[in-house]
C-alpha cells in the first residue's frame, strides 16, 4: 500500500522554491504522435500493417520488414521482469526526485520496455500499464498494480505524472453555473484542499448560491472573465496559491451566420470564451509556471471545458462553435508554452450540455455532473484531451477518421 | 474679479469666486457598475470594460491609454428620443442631432426619497406632483425634472438594481404623471438616480414603460444613474449634460454636473 498523502505543511519562507525542471522535449515526430495518444488516455503501440509486429520505441518504419506502422490500442496487461533504483542522474527534473524506481516490463505482444514503477509493484508481478505524459509532455510507460491497492493514487512517483486534485487548491472560474458548481463539488470529493469558485457578479443572486456559500472548503471569489482587471485583481489575491485552474466559463447562444444571427452575441461569446481564456492564462499562467514542482500542492494543470463543436463547427450554434474553435487554438498554444514549465494543459470537450441554452436540442445531452466527473478523471490521469458524453465521443471519433466529412455532417 | 458685465462674465466671476457651487452628478464608469438587465431572450446591455493599450511599457514607453467598450446606456447616461420606438420618427432624435442648447438646462428637484425608502415600488403619480406643487410651487417649463430618490446610495449593493424573482423594484412615474410633466409642464426630460427613467416594474404598467414611451415620443430626454441629487436645491440648479456626438446614437454615457448659487 502507498502511504496516504498528507496535507502539505506551510512552506519555510527561507527555503528556496524547488524549480520546475522538465525532461528534455526534443523528440522524434513518431514519439510526438505517441504523446498525442497518451494525452487521450490511450495505451498504444505501433503495429506493422504488413507483418503485424508491434514495435517500441516509436519509429518511422517497421524494423522487421520496413512496412508501414500504425498506432494500435493494446492490452494494458504486462509483467514486471526486473527493477532498479536510480540514485544518481544528470537529468535536472529527476535529480530533485531521487531515488526513483524504474523497471523492465514485458507486454502481451512480447515487447519489452522501460517503465516508471508504482510503489506497490515488484519484480514478477502482473502489472497494469498506462501510457502517461511526463512533465514536459513526453510519452512514458508507467506500471501500476494489476488491482487497486490502498491509497494507490497517492504514490509519489505516480503523482509526478498526474495533476491529482488531492490537497490541491483549485480555481473553478464560473461558480454561477450549474457546471461550475458540479465541478467544484466533484473536486472537493476528490480531495481538493480548497476550491476557489469564481463569481462574475457579486451583487446578483444565482441558483445554487446558498449551497456554494455553505459548503466548507469552497471560497467564492470575484472573477469576471470579460474584465481584465478582475482577472488581474484575483491573481493578485490568490495567484501564488492556485495549483489547478478549471475554466468552466461558457457563453452559449443559438444562431446562424447569415440567418438568425446576432453579432453582439458572437462578440460576447468571444469575450467570455476566447478573450476570457487568454485573460485567465495571462493573469495566472506565469505564477503557476514558477510553481510546477513545489511539493504536494505544486501547480499542475490548466483545464479548459470546451465544446467538441470547436473541431467541426455546428449548424444552429455557429457563433458559439466559432468561439470554441478559437478556444481550441488558444489551448493548443498554451499547451506548448506550459509544457516548458511542466504544467499540463487539458481540453475537456463536451457535446450539448443539459442546460437552459440547449432546450431545443434533442437528447442525448451531457449532464454537468458527468462533465465534472471527467474533469476529475483528466486530473487524476494527467490527460490532455477527453471527450465527454455520447455526442462528443461520436463527433470526435468521426472527426478523427475524416475531419472534412465530420465538419460537413455537423453543418447540414 | 472680472469686470465683464456680460451674463457669461457674471457666471464666470461667480464660478471663480465660489458663489456658484458645482456638484458632480455622475457615477464613476467602472467594470462593476451595474447595467440594466433585460429578459435573457433580448440583447443585453454591455457593461463598461477597459483594456490597457500601453502604460509606459513596451507597447508605448512614454504614454498610458486604454481601449474602452460599453453600451450607449452604460453608467450615468443620456437617452435620446430615438432610444424608444415612440421617438423613432422625430426630427433631431439622435445624440448627434439633438440641439446643443438642450445640453444646458435648469432643474427642479422633486424629493421622493422618503417614499422610495418606504416602498421600493413607489409610483410618482400626477396627484403626487400636484400636491408637490402646492408645497413648492409650479414646475417651470423647459426644466429637467429630477427625481431625488437617494437610490445612488445603493450603488455597490444588490439593492441598486433590486432585481428579485419577479423583476426589478425601483421607483418611477406612471403614465399620467409623465403626460402631466411633458404636456402641461413642458419638461425637457426626466433625470433619475435609478438605472432607468421608468420604475423597476414598469413593463407591467398599462401602458408599459410610460417614462420612456412618453418622454421620447415627445422629443424629451432621459438622464439615468445620476448621483448627488440630494445636494441640489429644489429650484435654481443648472444641469450640464452633453452626450458624446455619436452618429445616429440612441444615447451616450456622459459627465453630468450641476451648478447653483452657493448660498
Amino acid at each position: 500500500m502507498s502511504d496516504p498523502l498528507l496535507p502539505p505543511q506551510r512552506k519555510d519562507p527561507l527555503k528556496m522554491l524547488h524549480l520546475g525542471h522538465t525532461p528534455p522535449r526534443l523528440r522524434s515526430r513518431a514519439a510526438k504522435a505517441m504523446a498525442v495518444r497518451a494525452g487521450q488516455g490511450r495505451f498504444v503501440l505501433q503495429v506493422c500493417a504488413d507483418c503485424q509486429t508491434a514495435t517500441y520505441p516509436p519509429r518511422d518504419r517497421c524494423p522487421q520488414c520496413w512496412g508501414e506502422l500504425r498506432w494500435t490500442d493494446q492490452p494494458q496487461d504486462a509483467v514486471l521482469l526486473a527493477e532498479t533504483v536510480v540514485r544518481a542522474t544528470t537529468d535536472s527534473f529527476f535529480r530533485g526526485h531521487l531515488p526513483w524506481r524504474i523497471g523492465t516490463v514485458q507486454f502481451c505482444s512480447g515487447l519489452t520496455a522501460i517503465a516508471h514503477l508504482h510503489g506497490d509493484v515488484a519484480t514478477g508481478d502482473a502489472v497494469k500499464m498506462r501510457l502517461v505524459l511526463d512533465r514536459g509532455g513526453n510519452p512514458a510507460f508507467f506500471a501500476l498494480p494489476a488491482k487497486e491497492t490502498p491509497n494507490m493514487q497517492d504514490d509519489p512517483q505516480l503523482r509526478v505524472f498526474t495533476a491529482a486534485p488531492k490537497h490541491r487548491r483549485i480555481l473553478v472560474t464560473d461558480g454561477r453555473s450549474r457546471l461550475g458548481q458540479e465541478v467544484a463539488l466533484a473536486l472537493l470529493n476528490a480531495g481538493a484542499g480548497t476550491v476557489f469558485l469564481g463569481n462574475a457578479d457579486r451583487l446578483m443572486r444565482f441558483d445554487g448560491m446558498d449551497r456554494m456559500l455553505a459548503t466548507p472548503r469552497i471560497d467564492m471569489v470575484p472573477l469576471d472573465m470579460t474584465d481584465s482587471r478582475s482577472c488581474q485583481e484575483l491573481a493578485g489575491l490568490i495567484g501564488g496559491r492556485v495549483d489547478v485552474i478549471v475554466n468552466t466559463a461558457s457563453h452559449v447562444r443559438p444562431g446562424g451566420v447569415s440567418q438568425g444571427s446576432r453579432l453582439s452575441t458572437l462578440q460576447t461569446a468571444m469575450e467570455v470564451n476566447v478573450a476570457g481564456l487568454m485573460r485567465l492564462a495571462q493573469s495566472f499562467g506565469p505564477a503557476m509556471a514558477g510553481r510546477s514542482d513545489d511539493g504536494v500542492n505544486s501547480a499542475a494543470a490548466f483545464v479548459d471545458v470546451n465544446s467538441v463543436y470547436g473541431m467541426t463547427g455546428k449548424q444552429g450554434f455557429v457563433g458559439f462553435a466559432a468561439s470554441a474553435a478559437a478556444r481550441l487554438a488558444l489551448v493548443a498554444g498554451l499547451r506548448g508554452e506550459m509544457a516548458a514549465a511542466g504544467i499540463r494543459v487539458t481540453s475537456v470537450l463536451c457535446g450539448p450540455v443539459d442546460d437552459e441554452w440547449h432546450q431545443t436540442v434533442p437528447s442525448p445531452k451531457v449532464a454537468p455532473a458527468r462533465i465534472a466527473k471527467a474533469v476529475v478523471q483528466v486530473l487524476e490521469q494527467g490527460l490532455e484531451e477527453i471527450y465527454v458524453g455520447d455526442v462528443a465521443e461520436d463527433v470526435a471519433q468521426r472527426w478523427l477518421k475524416d475531419p472534412l466529412l465530420a465538419t460537413r455532417e455537423e453543418n447540414q | 474679479m472680472s469686470t465683464n458685465s456680460s451674463l457669461c462674465g457674471q457666471v464666470a466671476a461667480a464660478l471663480i469666486s465660489g458663489k456658484l457651487k458645482t456638484v458632480d452628478l455622475t457615477n464613476t464608469l467602472s467594470a462593476d457598475f451595474p447595467v440594466i438587465v433585460l429578459p435573457a431572450e433580448f440583447g443585453q446591455c454591455a457593461p463598461f470594460r477597459i483594456e490597457t493599450l500601453s502604460r509606459y511599457d513596451e507597447n508605448g514607453p512614454a504614454w498610458y491609454w486604454n481601449n474602452i467598450t460599453m453600451n450607449e446606456h452604460t453608467g450615468t447616461h443620456f437617452d435620446a428620443p430615438a432610444h424608444w420606438v415612440t421617438g423613432r420618427d422625430l426630427p433631431h432624435n439622435t445624440v448627434d442631432a439633438v440641439p446643443v442648447s438642450d445640453f444646458v438646462a435648469p432643474a427642479v428637484v422633486v424629493d421622493i426619497s422618503a417614499e422610495a425608502a418606504a416602498d421600493a415600488d413607489f409610483i410618482v403619480t400626477r396627484s403626487f406632483l400636484e400636491a408637490w406643487e402646492v408645497r413648492h410651487g409650479k414646475i417651470p417649463p423647459r426644466h429637467w425634472v429630477a427625481l431625488r430618490s437617494d437610490w445612488y446610495k445603493r450603488v455597490g449593493t444588490p439593492e441598486y438594481l433590486n432585481l428579485k424573482e419577479d423583476g426589478a423594484h425601483s421607483p418611477g412615474p406612471d403614465a399620467a404623471a409623465m403626460e402631466f410633466l411633458v404636456h402641461e409642464r413642458d419638461c425637457i426630460g426626466l433625470a433619475v438616480e435609478t438605472v432607468g427613467t421608468d420604475a423597476g416594474q414598469a413593463s407591467h404598467f398599462n401602458p408599459p414603460l410610460p417614462a420612456h414611451s412618453i418622454l421620447h415620443g415627445n422629443g424629451r430626454y432621459g438622464l439615468q444613474c445620476l448621483t448627488n441629487l440630494d445636494k441640489l436645491p429644489v429650484f435654481g440648479a443648472m444641469i450640464v449634460a452633453a452626450p458624446l456626438k455619436i452618429k445616429g446614437g440612441s444615447g451616450s454615457p456622459l459627465r453630468v454636473f450641476a451648478f447653483f448659487d452657493a448660498e
